[in-house]
C-alpha cells in the first residue's frame, strides 16, 4: 500500500475513522476561528454516529451548534455564512437527507461563484455519512455520490481510511469551494494509522492502495477495504490486483487511473452505489476516451449496487451491494 | 398579533424627519428603478435583452424604503424580481445594465443575468432564480454577523409565493431560535405568477404568520416608501438585540410576471386600481407638499434618473460580448 510521502517517514498512531474526522474538525477549529460545525444533534449528543463527541465541550455551543431538523436551512445557512466570511462545516445526519437540501447545495452554493462572475467564495463543507450495512433500509443506507458529481461547482470527497478521512477533511475545510464530504458509516469504527504530525491530503489526488500488474480495480469508500481483501485472496493464485482509490471524485485524478489501466490492460470499477448512472460509468468513459483504451485486453467491467432500494432484511441488504464474491468473479472473468 | 407588534421598539424619529438629501436620494432611486425597468422592457421586446425578465414596476417603494433604513455595510438577499433591491443597494447602473445585456462589463461578466445579479462589495448577496432560495442564505449571513459580533443586519427579501416554500418555515424558525439579526421582508405583490395570494393562503394578513415563530410581525403599505422605511428602521433596531422580525409589504406588480404573461388571471379594473396607488407619483406629491422640494428640483431628479439610465444603456451596448474563454472560468475558486 503506497502512502502519502509525508506519512512514510513519521511516527504513526492508530485511530478510528470517526476519530479521524473529529480530529480534522477540531484541529481546523483550533487553527482558524472562522471554522464552525452545525447540524442535527452534533452538540451534547455528539452526532448520530458519535463523530463530534466532546467537541461542544471544547469549542462551546456557539461553534458546535445543534440545529432544528431543517436540512435546507442547514445547507443554505452554510452557503450564506461562507459567502460572508465564515468557513462552516454542516453535518447532514444521513446523506439520504441531503436531497432535502439539494436546491441549496446544487442551485445555490455550487453556482454562486459562477453566477456572480467569479466574485464569490463559498468555503463550506457538507459532511454526511452514506452506505448500507446498518439495517436501516431504503432511506438511510444509500450511496448517492453521483448526484453531487453531476453539479458543477461542488467538489466530492469519499474517504476510505482514517488517514484519508483526516487529511482530506482538513483540505476540504481549507478549500474555498463547497465540498460534499461523504463519510462511510461502516468504516467509522475501523482503525488505521495516521501520522502524529499535522498533514493534509490534497483534493484531486488518487491513491494506489495496492500495487499490481494484472488487473486494475478502481474503487472508493467502503468498497476499498473489501477490494483489498479480495486482492489478497487473488494473490494466492498469483493474480496481482492494483487497487486505485480516487479519494475525490470531483476533481478526479484521471491520470492515475489511466496510467494504471495502461499498465494492466484490465479494469474493474467497483462502487456500492447503484449501477445505473453511477459514477462508475463516468470512470469507464474516462478510460475509454483515453489512451488506455488501446491497452485494454478485455472490456471494462463494473461491479456496483443493483438498481434497487436498499432492503431491510440483512441477507437481501448484503446482496444488494457488491460482495467479495462478485468482485472476485469479475476479476477472474477478465483474466479468463 | 397586537402583542407581537408591540414588541417592535418605538421609532425614535419619524420618517418625516429624514434629511432632505436622503429623501431626494430615495426618490431618485425609485425613478432609476422605474426607468431601468422600462428600458429593459423596451430592449427585451426588441430582442436585445434575452432570457426572461421580472419587472419591479409598481413595487419600487418597498425596496427603496427598506434599504434606505440600512447602513451601507448592511446586507441583503434579493429575488428573481430584484432590480429594485440591487439599485437601492447602490450598484453601478452601467455594470447592471451591461449584465442584462449579457456583456463582458456586466456586474457578473454576463454570466448571471437578471436573476443572478449580485454586488458583494455593496452587501448584495445576490438575486435568486429559485422562489424561497434566498432565505437560508440570508440566515447564514446573519449567523456570520452574530458570530463576529457585528452591528450589521441582513434584509431577506422574498415574495408572497416564497411564504409557502419550506425554506421560509425552516429559515424563519431557525433565525428566531438563534435570534439572528435578519429582517424578513415579504413583498406581497398579490400573485405568485398567476396564483393569487387569496387562493394560495388562507390568511388575510400574512404577517400573522410571524406569531407562529415567536417573532414580531407587521403589515405595511408597500407602496408608501416612508411607511416601509419606518417599519424596517424599527425592525433593524429590534434585530440587533431581539433578533428577526417579519414585515409584509402590500404591493403590486403593474406588469405581468414575466415575458410569457398575458395577464389572464387578473382584471383590468384590479390593475387600474393599483396603478392609481403608484408609489412614485405618491412620493412626489409628498415631497412637493412636505419635503421642501420645488417642482423644478423634482423635475431635475426625474431628468437625472432618465439620463443615468440612458448612459447605462450606452455603456451596456458599447460593452463587448464576453470572450468564449471565460465560459470555463469561475466555476471553482483556486
Amino acid at each position: 500500500m503506497t502512502k502519502e510521502p509525508q506519512q512514510s517517514a513519521q511516527a504513526t498512531r492508530d485511530i478510528t475513522y470517526a476519530a479521524a474526522v473529529r480530529e480534522a474538525m477540531s484541529e481546523e477549529m483550533r487553527r482558524d476561528p472562522r471554522v464552525l460545525l452545525f447540524g442535527e444533534d452534533v452538540g451534547v449528543y455528539g452526532g448520530a454516529f458519535g463523530v463530534s463527541v466532546g467537541m461542544i465541550e471544547e469549542f462551546g455551543p456557539e461553534r458546535v451548534r445543534d440545529t432544528p431538523i431543517s436540512e435546507a436551512a442547514i445547507v443554505g445557512m452554510a452557503a450564506g455564512a461562507a459567502l460572508t466570511g465564515l468557513r462552516p462545516i454542516a453535518e447532514i445526519q444521513f446523506s439520504d437527507f441531503l436531497v432535502l437540501a439539494l436546491d441549496q447545495l446544487g442551485n445555490q452554493a455550487a453556482k454562486m461563484r459562477y453566477m456572480f462572475g467569479g466574485k464569490a467564495r463559498v468555503p463550506m463543507v457538507v459532511r454526511a455519512p452514506e452506505g448500507s450495512g446498518t439495517g436501516a433500509a431504503a432511506q438511510h443506507c444509500q450511496s448517492q455520490e453521483a448526484i453531487y458529481c453531476h453539479l458543477p461547482g461542488l467538489k466530492v470527497v469519499v474517504p476510505s481510511t482514517p488517514y484519508d478521512a483526516k487529511g482530506l477533511l482538513k483540505a476540504s475545510i481549507r478549500d474555498d469551494n463547497p465540498v460534499v464530504f461523504l463519510e462511510q458509516k461502516l468504516l467509522y469504527r475501523k482503525s488505521g494509522p495516521i501520522p502524529e504530525q499535522d498533514y493534509v491530503v490534497p483534493l484531486g489526488k488518487a491513491d494506489i492502495k495496492r500495487k499490481g500488474k494484472d488487473v486494475t480495480v478502481v474503487t472508493w469508500g467502503r468498497m476499498v477495504p473489501m477490494c483489498l481483501d479480495v486482492a489478497a485472496v487473488l494473490e494466492k493464485d498469483g493474480i496481482q490486483v492494483e487497487v486505485v482509490d480516487p479519494r475525490t471524485l470531483v476533481p478526479l485524478d484521471r491520470a492515475t487511473i489511466i496510467e494504471s489501466v495502461c499498465k494492466t490492460g484490465r479494469v474493474v470499477i467497483v462502487h456500492e452505489a447503484v449501477q445505473t448512472a453511477g459514477y462508475g460509468g463516468e470512470i469507464a468513459a474516462v478510460i475509454a476516451d483515453s489512451d488506455a483504451f488501446f491497452h485494454l485486453d478485455a472490456p471494462i467491467r463494473r461491479v456496483a449496487g443493483y438498481d434497487v432500494p436498499i432492503p431491510y432484511n440483512p441477507k437481501l441488504e448484503k446482496a444488494a451491494v457488491p460482495t467479495p464474491e462478485r468482485i472476485e468473479r469479475a476479476v477472474r472473468d477478465l483474466l479468463a | 398579533m397586537e402583542s407581537a407588534m408591540r414588541k417592535l421598539s418605538p421609532a425614535p424619529e419619524s420618517a418625516a424627519a429624514l434629511p432632505r438629501e436622503q429623501l431626494g436620494r430615495m426618490y431618485l432611486q425609485m425613478l432609476q428603478t422605474r426607468a431601468f425597468e422600462e428600458k429593459v422592457a423596451h430592449f427585451f421586446s426588441r430582442g436585445m435583452i434575452h432570457g426572461t425578465t421580472h419587472l419591479y414596476i409598481g413595487e419600487e417603494a418597498t425596496a427603496i424604503g427598506a434599504i434606505a433604513a440600512l447602513e451601507p455595510d448592511d446586507l441583503i438577499t434579493s429575488t428573481h424580481r430584484g432590480h429594485g433591491h440591487t439599485i437601492a443597494k447602490g450598484i453601478d447602473l452601467n455594470a447592471m445594465m451591461a449584465e442584462l445585456f449579457g456583456r463582458r462589463d456586466g456586474s457578473c461578466k454576463g454570466k448571471g443575468g437578471s436573476m443572478h445579479i449580485a454586488d458583494l462589495d455593496k452587501g448584495n448577496l445576490g438575486a435568486n432564480g429559485v422562489v424561497g432560495g434566498g432565505l437560508p442564505i440570508a440566515i447564514g449571513a446573519a449567523l456570520s454577523l452574530q458570530m463576529t459580533k457585528s452591528s450589521q443586519v441582513v434584509i431577506c427579501f422574498f415574495g408572497d409565493g416564497a411564504m409557502n416554500e419550506g425554506t421560509f418555515h425552516e429559515s424563519v424558525n431557525l433565525a428566531s431560535v438563534w435570534k439572528l439579526p435578519v429582517i424578513f421582508v415579504c413583498e406581497n405583490n398579490q400573485y405568485g405568477m398567476s396564483m393569487s395570494v387569496k387562493r394560495s393562503t388562507n390568511l388575510d394578513d400574512l404577517s400573522e404568520r410571524a406569531r407562529a415563530y415567536g417573532i414580531p410581525g407587521k403589515r405595511v403599505d408597500g407602496n408608501d416608501v416612508l411607511a416601509v422605511y419606518e417599519a424596517v428602521r424599527e425592525a433593524k433596531a429590534f434585530a440587533r438585540t431581539g433578533g428577526p422580525s417579519l414585515i409584509v409589504a402590500q404591493t403590486y406588480r403593474f406588469q405581468g410576471h414575466s415575458k410569457s404573461d398575458a395577464n389572464k388571471y387578473r382584471t383590468k379594473e384590479e390593475i387600474a386600481a393599483w396603478r392609481a396607488k403608484d408609489p412614485i407619483p405618491r412620493f412626489r406629491k409628498y415631497l412637493a407638499e412636505n419635503g421642501a422640494f420645488s417642482d423644478a428640483e423634482l423635475v431635475a431628479l426625474e431628468a437625472q434618473a432618465k439620463e443615468q439610465i440612458e448612459e447605462a444603456v450606452r455603456f451596456a451596448t458599447a460593452s463587448p460580448e464576453p470572450d468564449l474563454e471565460t465560459l470555463l472560468t469561475d466555476v471553482y475558486a483556486e
